[in-house]
């Protein structure tokens, strides 16, 4: 039997992703709630809406923080409380997570959540710095640790015990360009040959640059209401019927497995049991697919596949449109971009989609019922959220 | 017990300056924190003690660097590993003296340590790998 609804969306929008010169956050933020306005005409933003909670990872790309009541200025909802969460890349999925709870506080029928990014205007030598701050900085940082390092260790990890091979890890990025080239709103709309992605150059051995999510600017948003007064706003609303979240040890080499993040196992457990939701269940999902191994390393976490399998998941084409478990639909974090931010919420976005029928061109039909991932840094966080059409 | 450093990662870092591997072990329930810290994890215990490790291992995971921080870009390529030392814990740390295309998951390792102090905050000295 289904869970009871946590809370409801009522509305969505996604900025363009990509590399948005002269736009900074709060232009992105709000381009995104301008599609979120448009969508529910019945609303009245700085009336309705009673609390802004916003995933924003690092003040270094601006020289910007404080950045919570910025963002409610310029989507136009000051004096609104409007709260700047920071949980490296799981920024927007504790930010939702966090909206859920002052919905069922019963402190407020109505708020908004979201995340952004503006990051393709720094070099790639400064964004691999600011990201690395997620990392554990004695033993990771102070090592010559970087994000792409982390997730090549777990490969190589993963690559030995379980014979994960480097053509396997970079199918997952095939796929997501396939599934990012459907998407208008992706910052890399085009497909890739697996060829092409195995001979791009190195990164961090064994990821090479089209194992890697790009650097992207971009912003996104959700409209979330107590489930009794949803309809008020919309015809087709989607619920919240799961909300998981877990935290492990900064330091990857404190951790038991190197092969999967018990965060995100742990968090999943949670969503799936208040659901009650199994993954056969599952018609879609969007996963926090970083670097190409932490997809494969998300099929087994999440119950899709069994530990060691996720290779092969990919390979015989079960998690593409048309398979039996669509993944990363919306091009993922790979194609569609990974402005950090932004990414937990736009991960929802594309569920929300989905579930109400307006994926376009890449919509799974009749699809029901969607999970939504979302890690930060190498694992120290993740979000789980199940939903369903209303 | 006046004289014990305190438990934390700026003593560990001092021990390296003294080529010293030292990790906090918990009195009470045995667990090995590494990195150090005032308050043990698994039993809440702060009935620490120091305790010096060989610093032997094998290599469990490695990449190859070649996008670095702007600190590090002078060195790349470099490798990067994480070792299971015999002596339990697991140690992240850079793997030198061999060429990376050599380096293989399971190949034994050794700490050893660097002695140029680095210039920038926090100049903690660097620990690192090597082939035994």
């Amino acid at each position: 039997m289904l869970g009871q609804p946590l809370a409801t969306i009522v509305s969505a929008g996604l900025s363009k992703f990509g590399a948005r010169e002269g736009l900074y956050a709060r232009e992105l933020f709000a381009e995104a709630a301008r599609e979120a306005y448009d969508r529910c005409p019945n609303l009245n933003p700085k009336r309705d809406i009673k609390a802004l909670f916003v995933g924003h990872k690092g003040e270094s790309f601006e020289h910007q923080g404080h950045t919570g009541p910025t963002l409610s200025d310029w989507a136009g909802l000051t004096p609104t409380q409007a709260t700047r969460i920071e949980n490296a890349c799981a920024s927007s999925g504790v930010a939702l997570r966090c909206g859920i709870f002052a919905i069922l506080s019963g402190m407020c029928d109505i708020v908004m959540v979201g995340g952004v990014e503006k990051m393709t205007h720094r070099t790639t030598a400064e964004t691999t710095e600011f990201l690395a701050m997620a990392s554990d900085f004695p033993f990771e940082q102070w090592h010559g640790l970087t994000f792409p390092g982390l997730y090549a260790l777990m490969a190589t990890a993963h690559m030995q015990r379980y014979g994960t091979t480097e053509e396997q890890i970079a199918m997952v990025s095939v796929k997501n360009h396939y599934h990012g080239a459907l998407n208008p709103k992706a910052h890399m709309q085009k497909e890739v040959t697996l060829e092409k992605a195995m001979s791009s150059r190195v990164i961090a051995w064994p990821l090479k640059l089209y194992d890697c999510s790009p650097i992207t600017d971009g912003a996104s948003c959700l409209i979330l209401t107590k489930p009794e007064i949803a309809r008020k706003f919309t015809d087709t609303p989607v619920h919240i019927i799961g909300s998981g979240q877990a935290s492990d040890t900064i330091a990857l080499h404190e951790r038991e497995d190197l092969t999967s993040l018990k965060a995100a196992k742990v968090a999943a457990q949670e969503a799936y049991k208040m659901a009650g939701v199994k993954p056969r269940d599952l018609d879609i999902a969007e996963v926090h697919d970083c670097f190409t191994i932490a997809e494969i390393i998300a099929y087994e976490d999440l119950g899709f596949c069994k530990p060691g399998d996720g290779g092969r998941l990919v390979e015989e084409g079960a998690t593409k449109i048309g398979g039996k478990i669509p993944v990363n639909t919306s091009g993922g974090l790979k194609s569609k971009g990974h402005p950090v931010g932004a990414t937990g919420t736009g991960q929802a976005y594309e569920v929300y989609l989905q579930l109400t029928g307006q994926a376009e061109r890449r919509q799974v039909s009749g699809a029901e019922i969607g999970l939504a991932h979302n890690v930060g840094g190498s694992g120290a966080t993740a979000t789980v959220h199940i939903f369903r059409r209303g | 017990m006046s004289g014990v450093p305190p438990f934390t990662v700026e003593s560990f870092y001092k021990f390296v300056s003294e080529r010293k591997l030292m990790v906090a072990k918990c009195v009470e329930c045995g667990f090995v924190l590494l990195p150090p810290r005032p308050l043990c994890p698994h039993c809440y215990s702060s009935n620490l003690t120091w305790v010096q490790l060989k610093g032997a291992g094998k290599l469990e995971a490695f990449t190859i660097i070649h996008v670095a921080p702007p600190q590090f870009q002078a060195m790349a390529p470099y490798v990067v590993g994480i070792v299971k030392l015999y002596e339990g814990p697991r140690l992240p740390g850079m793997i030198r003296n061999v060429e990376p295309q050599e380096v293989r998951v399971g190949m034994d390792l050794t700490v050893d340590f660097d002695t140029a102090l680095p210039s920038q905050w926090p100049m903690w000295p660097r620990y690192f790998f090597k082939p035994p």
